[in-house]
């Protein structure tokens, strides 16, 4: 996979993974384009199109769009399912996943898609495994592990 | 100092305003606290305002004086820190910027971490967004992670080597010995990024392939064991067990049972299994189905197994899922060359996709029935592909056309048909029907002689409907200027004979003359036949009158024409029957080199192939000229573009401004491109006409390349080895427009080095449409005696939205079986 991108029915851009190195500039006009395009897709289309030399998988669930870019070999129908488990992971973890959850934690949204995909491919297929892992690094956050700021909240959790 | 907001609470102010404006205000308020908080060099709350410079980055708004507080961040002990610094480094930073060098040593450091989550953290960003500095720097480490036993580690080391590899494929070598026993773990998320590092390894290496070959039985094992273990809570996806690991495993089987006998036979059994028992009413089973399809395509599998894959793709065919129709589509057009009769048998669910309303599997059902017309089904197939004609969106009329005139000229089974088919395009599409399809179609009406009155008068008729689809004009005009004498005479032996008169004949062309629907080309032709006409029709007088108005026309080409028409009349008149004789058989083979023409006032020595003439010498070497200025160096040679554009306006002034008009090609048939056919160059070494329609490129072996791709512009380049001299290689260059205005008066030009000779032939036209409505594609053939690397530099030159543009461009990145 080349890049992920999350955007809404109006076009803002939700998340967006960049497993290829372009400038911001270049991003910019790619996620422009390519959000103009699979938006003007009609329902009855199927979620596969040509785009440059790309092969671009896209799935509508609820107001988001997740849109991945994928190359020559990868299997289109595979790489569906891919994003069906990253949207079943999220799922899990705020429980009934809706958008404005990714808009307020797109911080968390990140962490849990870094724990499912590496590099763009997937590095760990077990669903469970995932989550426990987002858990554990959860807690590990929490836990105090350096000087409470003189300054700072008296709670022991520095928030963001 | 009061603390800064936090994250939650500025996406909630910021989501509050109404206008763009607004926010742009409370962004750059925001900016403005967060850098003086980062001036202060603020600990305890770098974190958080991080975290709000990346909601406002993915806003849109720059982030850049964020970047080394996110190395910062990255530096420090406190996970959230790094948790925050890491996705900053990967969302801010890219390989461009030195400062992403600076992370290389946190990165070492968090590598080596007591806990797995750092640990974690740095192999994610590592193996996302690490430079070829980096991985140098950090492979040893990475090949320590990839032996460990702790396997939430030992997966990411895996998927962090691939990314190494990718960037710095000299330290494969390195990987090597970690991948012993990497197919002996249990675990699956280990099991699925190891298969992706063979993967890698293999596809970049032969000695690697064969190396990993011996995997082959253990790879068939786990499969096995995929598919008839029970039940697995854990990897279950609607009741298949992990179906991430098993099409990542079919894909390295198909790499590694490519062209081996022996690993082929060792699949063979996995694989039917695989075929038969995968539960098909979800999407995740047939993706399964697929990759297997794919795999049994690619090795030496036997008879049975692969009449067994393409069986799969028919029923694919008619699965009511659009995406997996579409998949089935594409995998059946890969397959159709090599096992043709076995895609045949599914031919009727094809044709129906012809109707289906997405617009991929249109195009795909509409390039696999063209690949599987044959001599036996084209009187069906071009019923249907006629009626998708007429009925398909403008962006296939072009190509749709094309496809009709090229299956129609190998099995055409009458030459009235073939023409009847031809007028069925032209009716019914002929606005979109290419430029050079106009000189094929006059070659092939000259040459059907018993069908001449015919023709015309069918010609005629469509004439007297409809004058605004040029092409259709311009044949039409031709064939009135060569056959008139047979149309108003009566002679029609297929159909009923109409009556006409010269003079309504000549009404019909004077109209086309005046007519705004008709183009300059047009306009030509059909001054040119109204001369003509003078010597079958008896009112030459008004064929004077006419040609003498138009030695004023303000249009050059007219003038031009008409001048010297009228010449003729005075001057010449002694000539004029000769030089307006019928056309004679044009051959359809072509010779080695450009011919010389016979220079007869215009005719042409009938035992002579039909040529393109070389153009005044003044041209050819101004262009070499522009290319030497735009080279600067000397190892350039500059290319003789040895045709003029389609455009019959010549610079010549004689009277071969006839034969201007055809544009003639000495053989109709296309080189193969994966989905534009374009017209074959004239000067074909074998002579043979046509070669498949849809020629797959990975069957001719050389695939195809992205040679340009700026401001919209898109020029791709694709293969071809002419026969029988494999030092030439065709290259067909397609020249798309993705912006929303036309580029116009598109001027391509190469030049490569020394040791080669380059020919450019001429151009299909020299507008490239917008929102890549058509393409503009000029064959290349370039002689490589010494089979060198093939270089070359291009320099287009356009117009778009009214002002000129120029560019040049290296192009490098040409494959290495198009020079070898």
């Amino acid at each position: 996979m080349q890049f992920m991108l999350l955007f809404s029915r109006q076009g803002k851009l939700r998340l967006q993974k960049w497993y290829v190195p372009l400038s911001d500039k270049e991003k910019k006009k790619i996620t422009r384009e390519l959000v103009q395009t699979v938006l003007a897709r009609k329902p009855k289309m199927c979620s596969f199109l040509e785009w440059r030399d790309l092969k671009i998988v896209y799935k509508r669930y609820a107001s988001l769009y997740f849109c991945c870019a994928t190359e020559g070999q990868d299997n289109e129908l595979i790489t569906l399912e891919i994003i069906h488990r990253y949207v079943e992971l999220l799922d899990k973890y705020f429980g009934s996943v809706c958008e404005l959850d990714i808009i307020f934690n797109f911080e968390k949204a990140y962490f849990i898609l870094d724990e499912f995909l590496l590099g763009g491919e997937a590095q760990e297929t077990s669903k469970k495994n995932v989550l426990k892992a987002i858990e554990q690094a959860d807690l590990l956050q929490e836990r105090v592990n350096s000087v409470v700021p003189v300054h700072g909240p008296t709670s022991t959790s520095l928030s963001l | 100092m009061p603390a800064p907001i936090r994250l939650r609470e500025l996406i909630r102010t910021i989501r509050t305003a109404r206008t763009q404006a607004e926010e742009r205000e409370m962004i750059q308020k925001e900016c403005a606290a967060i850098r003086s908080s980062f001036r202060e060099e603020d600990n305890t709350y770098r974190c958080r305002n991080v975290a709000k410079l990346l909601y406002m980055h993915m806003l849109g708004y720059p982030a850049h004086f964020g970047q080394l507080e996110c190395l910062k961040l990255i530096a420090s002990q406190k996970f959230t820190d790094k948790r925050i610094g890491y996705l900053g480094a990967m969302l801010l930073l890219d390989e461009r910027q030195d400062v992403h060098l600076l992370m290389t040593n946190c990165i070492k450091n968090d590598l080596n971490h007591s806990t797995q989550y750092v640990q974690g953290l740095a192999l994610c960003t590592l193996g996302c967004m690490g430079s070829s500095e980096m991985c140098r720097d950090l492979a040893g480490e990475v090949e320590k992670l990839l032996k460990t036993s702790n396997s939430y580690l030992r997966k990411k080391a895996a998927l962090c080597a691939v990314h190494v590899i990718r960037k710095v494929p000299e330290l494969m070598e390195m990987f090597l010995p970690a991948t012993k026993n990497l197919l002996s773990e249990k675990n699956h998320g280990v099991l699925h990024t190891s298969v992706v590092l063979l993967t890698e390894m293999c596809e970049r290496s032969p000695d690697m392939l064969a190396h990993f070959r011996k995997l082959v039985p253990q790879l068939v094992r786990i499969l096995k064991n995929l598919i008839m273990s029970g039940y697995s809570p854990e990897h279950d996806v609607s009741g298949i067990s992990d179906p991430f690991l098993q099409v990542r495993i079919l894909r390295l089987l198909r790499i590694l049972g490519k062209n081996d006998d022996d690993s082929s036979e060792a699949m063979n059994d996995i694989l039917a299994q695989v075929a038969t028992n995968t539960e098909t009413s979800k999407n995740v089973g047939n993706a399964i189905l697929y990759e297997t399809v794919l795999t049994i395509m690619d090795i030496k599998s036997e008879s049975g197994l692969r009449v067994l894959a393409i069986n799969i793709l028919g029923r694919f065919l008619l699965n009511n899922d659009k995406n997996i129709r579409y998949v089935a589509l594409t995998s059946l057009l890969k397959t159709v060359q090599t096992d043709h009769n076995a895609v045949q048998r599914h031919r009727s669910t094809i044709v129906d996709c012809l109707k289906d309303l997405d617009v991929s599997i249109k195009r795909r059902a509409m390039e696999l029935s063209f690949a599987l017309v044959n001599g036996n089904n084209i009187r069906g197939m071009m019923k249907e592909l006629l009626y998708f004609l007429d009925s398909c969106d403008p962006e296939f009329k072009a190509d749709c056309a094309s496809g009709v005139f090229l299956a129609a000229e190998k099995y055409a089974p009458s030459k009235r048909w073939h023409i009847d088919t031809i007028m069925r395009v032209l009716t019914t599409a002929g606005s979109y029907v290419r430029d050079d399809s106009v000189p094929n179609l006059i070659q092939l009406i000259t040459n059907s002689v018993e069908m001449h009155a015919y023709t015309v008068q069918r010609l005629y008729k469509a004439l007297l409907d409809d004058i605004s689809q040029q092409p259709l004009v311009q044949v039409a005009s031709w064939c009135i200027g060569e056959y008139g004498d047979l149309l108003v005479s009566g002679q029609c032996e297929e159909e009923e004979p109409i009556q006409v008169t010269e003079d309504e004949v000549l009404d019909v062309l004077e109209g086309l003359l005046v007519s705004n629907l008709s183009t300059p080309v047009t306009r030509g032709y059909s001054l040119t036949a109204i001369m003509k006409l003078s010597t079958r029709f008896s009112s030459v007088n008004r064929i004077k009158k006419v040609v003498s108005i138009y030695g004023s026309s303000i249009d050059v080409e007219l003038q031009q024409r008409a001048v010297e028409y009228n010449a003729l009349f005075k001057k010449y008149d002694h000539m004029r029957s000769a030089l307006l004789e019928r056309m004679p058989i044009m051959e359809k083979t072509a010779s080695n080199g450009p011919t010389e023409i016979v220079q007869t006032n215009g005719e042409t020595d009938p035992s002579v192939v039909e040529t393109k003439h070389p153009p005044p010498v003044t041209q050819s070497t101004n262009q070499a000229t522009d290319l030497l200025d735009l080279l600067g160096g000397n190892d350039m040679v500059p290319v003789i573009q040895t045709s003029v554009p389609t455009k019959p306006a010549s610079a010549g002034g004689e009277l071969l401004d006839l034969l201007g008009d055809l544009s003639l090609s000495g053989g109709p048939a296309p080189t193969p491109a994966p989905s534009v056919p374009t017209s074959q160059p004239p000067f074909l070494l074998d002579g043979l006409s046509s070669q498949p329609l849809f020629n797959d490129i990975a069957a001719a072996g050389i695939p195809p390349m992205t040679a340009y791709n700026k401001n919209g512009l898109k020029i791709d380049f694709t293969f071809e080895r002419a026969n029988p001299n494999p030092n030439i290689a065709v290259i067909t260059i397609n020249a798309s427009n993705s912006t929303e205005a036309d580029m116009t008066d598109f001027v391509f030009q190469a030049a490569v080095p020394k040791t080669f000779q380059l020919q450019l032939l001429s151009p299909s036209s020299n507008v490239v449409p917008a929102l890549n409505q058509g393409t503009v594609t000029q064959v290349i053939r370039v002689l490589n005696p010494q089979k060198q690397q093939l270089r070359m530099r291009i320099k287009l030159t356009y117009t778009h939205r009214a002002s000129s543009i120029q560019d040049l461009a290296e192009v490098n990145n040409f494959p290495p079986q198009s020079w070898q």
